[in-house]
C-alpha cells in the first residue's frame, strides 16, 4: 500500500465517523471567529438554545470593520460598529475568548492565530473566512467555512466533509534574490489558474518552499484559495517548530516535547501518491505583478499586458478583454509603464514583520513619488506593529511618506473607511484583485511587499531587483 | 433548512466565468448581522449605476438597463445559468443568502467554487453541475426564448428543458437526502453526540496539547 500524504495523515486523525457514502464527521480542533461571518451563527445557537461544544477551541477577534486610524473614539460608521459590538456581546454572553479592538494582541485573524501559537501542526483549523488556508503553513488542515458551518462547529465541534483529492505543487530549486513567497504563489496561480486546485488540498513542497520562513509559508498557503483549493499545507520541519516555541497558546514543558515528537511525523511519506503533481522551476520565477481582475491574470514585472487577440488566449479572450477594460489597460503595455495612485502594504497575505522589513529595506532613505496620492502600511496585528516600531521601521515608512496605521484588514477589502476611489489604481500586497475589491471601480495590482514599496517610490512598477 | 424537491422556474443566463462572491454581494453589505435582506443588493455593482451602500432605499437607485437581471422578461427568475467557477473568492454565505433572498432556488454551471457549493446546500439553494457545452446550449436557448423555464427534479436528478430535452446531473447522496427532507445538519450531527465525546476522550489522552 502506498504511503500517506500530509493531508491524509491529518484527515485520518480527525475522523469521528465515516458514512457509507464517504461523508465524514470531522473533528475540529481550533475555531477562529471574526465579526463578519459569526453574528448569524451565534444567533442560530441562541435560537436553538445551544451552547458552544468546547469553548477552549475558540478564539475571536474583530478585524474586517475596525478603523486603522486613531481608535480612541471607537468606530464612526454605525453599521460597522454594530457588527463589532455584536461580536463583543456574543463573546461575552457565551464566554468566548476575544481580543478586543484595543487589545495589543488584536489583528487580522490569520495573523494572530499563528502569532499566539493558537494554530498548531496537525490541527484542524476553521474560520468563517476563506483565507483560513493560511494556517496550513504549519502542517495543519485549515480551511474556510460558511456561516451555517460556523454554527455547526460551534454546536458540535465537527463538520460534515468529503475528502478532497491530493495535489502536490513542488517548487524545485532556489529562487533568485529579490524573489519572495508572494511571487512564488502568484506564479503558481498564473500556472494552474484560479480553478486549478478545485476539489483538491494542495501540498506545497520542493526546495524553494522548504527554504521559506514561516511568514513566507503563510503567504503561500494564504493564496491556496485563490488557486481554487480550500486548503494548502506545508510539512512540519525545524522552521515550524522553532517558530512555535514559547508562543502563548503553544504547549510547554513535557507536553511540548510530546507534541514535537508527534509533529515530526507531519510530512508526506516518501512513497505517498498524489492525484496530481505540478512542478515549477524556482529559478525561473521573477517578481510578479497582476494585471487583471483575477489572481491568475498575472505576469512578470518585465512582461507586458497580454493581448487578448493572440491565439494562445483564444479560450480566455472574453474574460481578458473585460478585465483590460475594467483595469483601463492597453494590450502589450510594459508592466513597468503602469502608473499608480495608491500603494497598500498589508492584509493577511503580507502584513507580518518580515513583510514590513522587506518593504522597509527597499525604501532606505528614499521618498514616495509625488504622483502617489497615498501609500499606507497596515501591520497585521498590534504585536507586529509593536515589533516594527521597536526596530524603527515605522519611522522609516513615515519619513518616506507612508502612513503608519493600526492593524486590521483595511484596504484589502475596503469594509472600513480605507478604500480606492473609482478609477484609482493601487499596488497592493493583498490577495484579491476582483472588480471593486478595494472600493467600487478601484483597480488592484497584486505584488509582494518589496515590489509595492519600490512602486511607491518610483510611482510605477519597477523590478525591485534592480532598484 | 429549506427543502428542495422539484421546481419549474423562470431561467436567466449570466455566462461570465469566475463570478466571485464580491460581485455576487459587495462587501459593504456584509456588515449586516441578519441572514435576510441581501436580495436587493445581489450583483449590486452590475445591477445599478450608482454606488450601493447599506440602508439605501432601493427605489432611489438607478438600475443598469444593460444588466441581464434588469430585463423585464427575467423578472421573477428562479434558476440562474452561470459560467465556470461560479462563486469563487470568499467563504461568505451572504452570497448564497443574496441569491436565495432574490428568489433563486438553483444555479446551473459547469463548475462551482468549493465553499460556495457547500454553502448552497446549507441554505437550500441547489447547485447543479452540467457539462460546459450543455450549460452553454441552455444559456443560448434561454436567451432566445422568452419565458424559458427549466424543470428541475432533485429526486430524479434531472433538468428538463421546455422542448423536452432531459439532462441528468450528479449530486452527493447524503446532501441530496438532506435537501429533499430539509434536514437540519446540526440536529443530525448531535444524534452522534456519543461518538464525538468518545473521539474527544481518546484524543485528549494522545494529544493533550490540542485541548489547552
Ligand atoms: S486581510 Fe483581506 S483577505 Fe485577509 S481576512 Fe482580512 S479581508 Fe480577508
Amino acid at each position: 500500500m502506498a504511503g500517506k500524504t500530509l493531508y491524509d495523515k491529518v484527515w485520518d486523525a480527525h475522523v469521528v465517523n465515516q458514512q457509507e457514502d464517504g461523508t465524514v464527521l470531522l473533528y475540529i480542533d481550533r475555531h477562529l471567529v471574526h465579526e463578519v461571518t459569526s453574528p448569524q451563527a451565534f444567533e442560530g445557537l441562541k435560537l436553538a438554545g445551544r451552547k458552544p461544544w468546547r469553548l477552549s477551541s475558540m478564539l475571536a477577534v474583530a478585524d474586517h470593520n475596525v478603523p486603522t486610524t486613531d481608535r480612541a473614539n471607537g468606530i464612526s460608521d454605525p453599521v460597522s460598529r454594530l457588527q463589532v459590538e455584536t461580536l463583543d456581546a456574543n463573546c461575552e454572553a457565551f464566554g468566548v475568548v476575544e481580543f478586543k479592538m484595543n487589545d495589543l494582541r488584536q489583528g487580522i485573524v490569520h495573523v494572530i492565530g499563528p502569532e499566539q501559537g493558537a494554530t498548531l501542526p496537525g490541527m484542524t483549523v476553521v474560520c468563517g473566512d476563506s483565507h483560513t488556508s493560511t494556517h496550513g503553513a504549519f502542517g495543519a488542515l485549515a480551511f474556510g467555512i460558511g456561516t451555517s458551518e460556523v454554527e455547526h462547529v460551534m454546536a458540535t465541534q465537527t463538520l460534515l466533509q468529503k475528502k478532497s483529492r491530493n495535489m502536490l505543487i513542488s517548487v524545485d530549486g532556489e529562487v533568485g534574490p529579490g524573489v519572495t513567497a508572494k511571487d512564488i504563489v502568484l506564479a503558481i496561480i498564473g500556472k494552474i489558474g484560479t480553478a486549478g486546485g478545485n476539489g483538491c488540498t494542495l501540498e506545497f513542497g520542493g526546495e524553494a518552499i522548504r527554504a521559506l520562513s514561516m511568514e513566507g509559508r503563510m503567504s503561500v498557503c494564504n493564496m491556496a484559495i485563490e488557486a481554487g483549493a480550500r486548503a494548502g499545507m506545508i510539512a512540519v520541519d525545524d522552521t515550524t517548530i522553532d517558530y512555535l516555541k514559547g508562543r502563548p497558546f503553544a504547549p510547554s514543558g513535557e507536553t511540548w516535547d510530546m507534541a514535537v515528537a508527534a509533529w515530526r511525523e507531519l510530512k508526506s511519506d516518501d512513497d505517498a501518491e498524489f492525484d496530481e503533481v505540478v512542478r515549477l522551476d524556482a529559478s525561473l520565477i521573477e517578481p510578479q505583478v497582476s494585471w487583471g481582475t483575477s489572481p491568475e491574470m498575472v505576469t512578470s514585472v518585465n512582461g507586458v499586458v497580454p493581448d487578448p487577440a493572440a491565439d494562445e488566449y483564444a479560450a480566455k479572450r472574453e474574460g481578458f478583454t473585460r478585465a483590460l477594460e475594467y483595469m483601463d489597460l492597453q494590450a502589450s503595455t510594459p508592466v513597468t509603464d503602469i502608473q499608480l495612485d495608491r500603494v497598500f502594504i498589508g492584509s493577511c497575505t503580507n502584513s507580518r514583520i518580515e513583510d514590513l522589513r522587506a518593504a522597509a529595506a527597499v525604501i532606505k532613505d528614499r521618498k514616495v513619488a509625488d504622483t502617489i496620492k497615498q501609500a499606507m502600511v497596515v501591520p497585521g496585528s498590534g504585536l507586529v506593529k509593536k515589533q516594527a516600531e521597536a526596530e524603527g521601521l515605522d519611522k522609516l515608512f513615515v519619513n518616506a511618506g507612508f502612513e503608519w496605521r493600526e492593524p486590521g484588514c483595511s484596504m484589502c477589502l475596503a469594509m472600513n473607511a480605507d478604500r480606492l476611489e473609482p478609477g484609482e489604481r493601487c499596488a497592493s500586497t493583498s490577495n484579491r484583485n476582483f472588480e471593486g475589491r478595494q472600493g467600487q471601480g478601484g483597480r488592484t495590482h497584486l505584488v509582494s511587499p518589496a515590489m509595492a514599496a519600490a512602486a511607491a517610490i518610483a510611482g510605477h512598477f519597477v523590478d525591485v531587483r534592480h532598484f | 433548512m429549506k427543502s428542495f424537491t422539484q421546481l419549474k422556474g423562470l431561467t436567466v443566463p449570466l455566462m461570465r466565468a469566475n463570478v466571485d462572491t464580491d460581485a455576487i454581494i459587495p462587501k459593504q453589505f456584509l456588515k449586516s448581522i441578519k441572514r435576510s435582506g441581501f436580495g436587493v443588493n445581489l450583483f449590486d455593482e452590475w445591477r445599478y449605476k450608482d454606488a450601493g451602500f447599506p440602508g439605501q432605499d432601493p427605489n432611489s437607485r438607478e438600475p443598469n438597463p444593460d444588466f441581464v437581471l434588469n430585463e423585464p422578461r427575467y423578472k421573477g427568475a428562479q434558476v440562474l445559468i452561470a459560467g465556470e467557477n461560479f462563486g469563487c473568492g470568499s467563504s461568505r454565505e451572504h452570497a448564497v443568502w443574496a441569491l436565495d433572498d432574490y428568489g433563486f432556488r438553483s444555479v446551473i454551471a459547469p463548475g462551482f467554487a468549493d465553499i460556495f457549493n457547500n454553502n448552497s446546500f446549507k441554505s437550500g439553494l441547489l447547485p447543479i453541475v452540467l457539462d460546459k457545452a450543455i450549460v452553454e446550449k441552455l444559456a443560448e436557448e434561454c436567451a432566445s426564448t422568452e419565458g424559458y423555464q427549466l424543470d428541475i427534479d432533485l429526486e430524479a436528478q434531472t433538468v428538463t428543458t421546455p422542448n423536452g430535452d432531459v439532462y441528468p446531473f450528479e449530486v452527493d447522496e447524503f446532501r441530496k437526502h438532506c435537501l429533499l427532507n430539509g434536514f437540519d445538519d446540526i440536529e443530525l450531527t448531535l444524534q452522534q453526540r456519543f461518538r464525538i465525546e468518545e473521539y474527544e476522550a481518546k484524543r485528549r489522552e494522545s494529544a493533550p496539547w490540542l485541548f489547552g
